[in-house]
């Protein structure tokens, strides 16, 4: 039977997390960070997640102030964590348009070798001015560009990676050997990167950190198949699932690699009761607190594009036609695309179970769910594992930090019980972990493709 | 009688570049996470107030200005923010004062390394910014270059400072970037109003809106305010442009004099670049000396194991602090007398990791307290609080 990939995320900066409940605590206290990232290592996780934030959100001109706000840097907090942890992988998310290469390489190689090759890296990109502002050089990128940026960054990651050879690090005292010739000398010349001279870090305990893609986009996928260990998406149904995982699986052989070297977990929650009916009760008051009625309408507003304070949010959405091209929000990555084909969904499920302008919101913008009891959410997730509409998944609790706590308790020992789930880590790496072989070098990898 | 601030600056195993080769030193482990948590262990064992973590864009060299190929000597880092916040967990008091530089990173980043690094520590969080002076490292980006220092220019700091002037004014304009940023967010600015639904209160966000010559940066931070308001920031500076940016940014110098009327002078240089800047009379710039030191409890070991670490490394260590061997007790007179001139403390950069950095921790120490010049425990759970820093309002906080 397959295993199921477990990894956690920090519930971050959006709706979904629920701080009005009294048992929400701070979301910056590094109790908190330590609290679920102990949590997920008792459940022995693959990994826990940090998402990234390079701009506070604006709606309307004014920073939005209904949600969360508020986190610090990833990597900073995973290092630190990763002296409270001993097995559990940590990852970050790092911005490939707002960085340089060598810094990043050596932060992540760095994380690699506090944590014992424990680290991962979500390689996301980024087109806005708007986040551009808070940068010396602003927001410059073309869309287009991005992903051929984000490919080149990350190859030249790995050549950096690559500069120190496994051994370079002698320490040979008597015959006065530090290190070998040449250790850490690179160059990369390509056209969004020319660097060239000496890497400061040696060699990452796992060759290179694992490597992740979050993004469902035609470039995303592509990305992702020719160069990424982890995938996240966020296909709910079986049918949706199944048909990503052939898909991307199937875009893998092109870039010379197996279907199991990429590993495709969705991003879920999850809401348990000790009868269905509880849960069903509980997933229903869960909706109720993250999208309340201010919440219902800005979510409105960003996706009309136009002011509607005048709405009630217990009423019918509104007639008014939406305004596909006007920028209400910023720092949002909902509702970028495809806003009038957004807006006509609603409408249809609105109309076809009538439901306010908040029940419409929270039926539409929920993230996948397993609902139910803790073994109805066990069985759940083993469907989805063992008929390839997922290979695990990543948890994204409503609540920081006690969210994790029934998973672990609840779920997780069901799991191992069944035999899909580790008991004990088996390895000392996110590597280990994620059952991946170790890195291709950089030189055997394919030039970099121009994503379009 | 006012105690003195006593810190430690770690770096790789020891300062002395033979000292890796030592009995006793781990070579093998100094990119782990246990070497590491070893030494800041000892230095919280010995009171201290802060330890530092060097970090440079390139790797270590013998020469000041130019890369070297050399594997005889150590080479390799790591990052020292990410490896000052891997300790913060594991000590309680103790001060977390990394380096970066500020010549190629984003101030953005800069500000929310050091405000999650101030988080994880729970105020513990200091910062020692400094300029990437080697050229070599502009490569490494690839974006610009910096200038190219000549063996000319290494005769004298105030050349040195001449060359680099540029790279001083865009230091001071990332340094005054990073402290808006952390004053952003108002101390009270998250307050879940669970009646209007509000998890922050907007008015105590502010945009700095920071556009200088060389840096443009919006704002707000994505992070809150540090529990310290500031990080303390400490500047090492040796001429009158560095002098001129401790004084106008800084909470703390490091100087590095050789007698105690070298000390007198630089002190008087940094009153000088106080008033040049205007800096207020009541804003307190702490002042501490650098010194590298060989400790031994017998007289005449420390400069014998100096003479042999030169031997092995076949050149005399030179540095720009002054270079002290001797005993513990003799150490202890020359802090005092140096105090006199007016420092408030002194960085200890051991020479041989861990010899020297247990020999301060278990002699130097206990001496100091002896004559009453050393704190016998912890007395405030923040780096401000030890170093008898204010925390500060903020730019943004109403005025009492």
């Amino acid at each position: 039977m397959k295993q199921i990939h477990l990894a956690a995320q920090l519930p971050s900066v959006q709706h979904h997390t629920v701080w009005s409940d009294p048992r929400s605590g701070s979301q910056i206290a590094f109790d908190s960070f330590e609290r679920l990232a102990r949590t997920a290592e008792r459940g022995r996780f693959d990994f826990f997640f940090l998402s990234e934030g390079l701009r506070l959100r604006e709606h309307k001109g004014r920073i939005h102030d209904l949600d969360v706000v508020g986190r610090p840097e990833s990597l900073t907090v995973l290092s630190a964590l990763a002296a409270v942890t001993t097995r559990l992988g940590l990852a970050a998310t790092v911005n490939s348009t707002f960085n340089e290469p060598y810094e990043v390489a050596r932060r992540l190689a760095t994380l690699d070798h506090l944590s014992g090759g424990r680290a991962g890296w979500n390689v996301v990109t980024s087109w806005d001015a708007f986040t551009g502002e808070n940068f010396r050089r602003g927001g410059y990128l073309a869309e287009a560009d991005r992903y051929t940026r984000a490919a080149e960054f990350l190859r030249a990651a790995r050549t950096l990676w690559d500069s120190w050879r496994p051994g370079d690090v002698l320490a040979d005292a008597s015959a006065g050997r530090f290190l070998r010739d040449g250790a850490g000398r690179f160059a990369h010349h390509g056209r969004h990167f020319d660097i060239a001279g000496r890497f400061t870090t040696p060699r990452p305990p796992q060759g290179h950190p694992v490597i992740i893609q979050a993004g469902d986009s035609e470039q995303g996928r592509e990305f992702a198949a020719a160069d990424a260990d982890v995938i996240f998406s966020r296909h709910s149904t079986l049918e949706g699932g199944r048909a990503f995982y052939r898909d991307v699986k199937g875009r893998l052989a092109r870039y010379g690699r197996d279907p199991a070297d990429l590993k495709i977990i969705p991003s879920v929650t999850y809401v348990l009761g000790d009868t269905p009916a509880e849960a069903a009760e509980r997933a229903t008051e869960l909706g109720r607190a993250q999208v309340g009625p201010q919440t219902a309408l800005m979510l409105l507003e960003a996706l009309w594009g136009r002011d509607l304070s005048d709405h009630d949010p217990d009423g019918p959405l509104p007639r008014l036609d939406p305004r596909p091209d006007a920028v209400l929000t910023q720092g949002h990555t909902e509702y970028r695309k495809g806003r009038a084909e957004t807006v006509r969904r609603w409408r249809e499920l609105a109309d076809a179970r009538g439901l306010s302008i908040r029940e419409t919101v929270i039926a539409a913008t929920a993230r996948p769910t397993f609902v139910g009891t803790a073994r109805q959410i066990a069985d759940a997730m083993n469907e989805f594992v063992q008929t390839d509409a997922a290979d695990g998944f990543v948890f994204v609790p409503h609540l920081t930090p006690t969210g994790l706590d029934e998973l672990v308790d609840r779920v997780v020992p069901l799991l191992q019980e069944m035999g899909v789930h580790r008991a004990e880590y088996t390895g000392p790496t996110l590597r280990d972990h994620l059952g991946l072989k170790p890195p291709r070098e950089s030189r055997d990898r394919p030039a970099v493709k121009e994503f379009r | 009688m006012t105690r003195l601030h006593l810190a430690v600056a770690l770096d790789d195993t020891g300062w002395h570049p033979a000292s890796w080769r030592e009995p006793g030193a781990r070579p093998a482990e100094v990119f782990t996470a246990r070497y590491w948590a070893d030494l800041v262990r000892e230095a919280e064992r010995g009171l201290l107030d802060f330890v530092t973590v060097e970090d440079a864009l390139g790797p270590q060299s013998a020469a000041f200005h130019l890369p070297d190929d050399r594997t005889d000597q150590l080479r390799g880092r790591l990052d020292a923010v990410l490896l000052a916040a891997s300790l913060a967990p594991l000590t309680s008091h103790i001060g977390l004062v990394p380096t970066t530089n500020v010549t190629h990173t984003e101030p953005f980043h800069l500000s929310t390394g050091i405000a999650s690094l101030d988080h994880a520590s729970r105020g513990r969080a200091g910062w020692r910014p400094q300029i990437t002076f080697r050229a070599a490292d502009a490569a490494h980006f690839g974006r610009r270059t910096t200038p190219q220092l000549t063996a000319a220019d290494l005769r004298d700091p105030e050349l040195i400072a001449a060359r680099l002037r540029d790279l001083f004014a865009e230091a001071h304009e990332v340094v005054e970037a990073v402290g808006l940023l952390w004053d952003s967010w108002e101390d009270d600015a998250e307050i879940r109003d669970r009646p209007t639904g509000r998890f922050v209160d907007r008015d105590k966000l502010h945009r700095i809106d920071f556009a200088g010559e060389h840096v443009r940066v919006r704002g707000p931070s994505i992070t809150p305010r540090p529990p310290q308001g500031r990080p303390p920031i400490t500047v090492l500076a040796h001429a009158s442009t560095p002098y001129e940016l401790a004084a106008a940014r800084a909470d703390l110098v490091y100087l590095t004099p050789h007698s105690r009327a070298g000390a007198v002078t630089e002190l008087a240089a940094v009153d000088r670049a106080r008033q040049l800047v205007g800096r207020p009379p009541g804003d307190p710039l702490l002042a501490f000396a650098d010194l590298v030191v060989l400790l031994d409890d017998r007289p005449g070991r420390a400069a014998a194991r100096l003479r042999r670490l030169d031997d092995t490394d076949g050149a005399q260590y030179t540095s720009d602090a002054e270079i002290f061997a001797g005993t513990p007790g003799d150490l202890a007179d020359l802090l005092l007398d140096l105090r006199a001139a007016g420092l408030d403390g002194f960085r200890l950069r051991p020479a041989v990791l861990p010899h020297d950095l247990a020999a301060i921790t278990t002699a130097l120490v206990p001496e100091l307290q002896r004559r009453g010049a050393f704190r016998t425990g912890y007395e405030a759970a923040t780096l401000r609080g030890l170093l008898g820093l204010p925390r500060p309002a903020g730019r943004w906080a109403p005025r009492a």
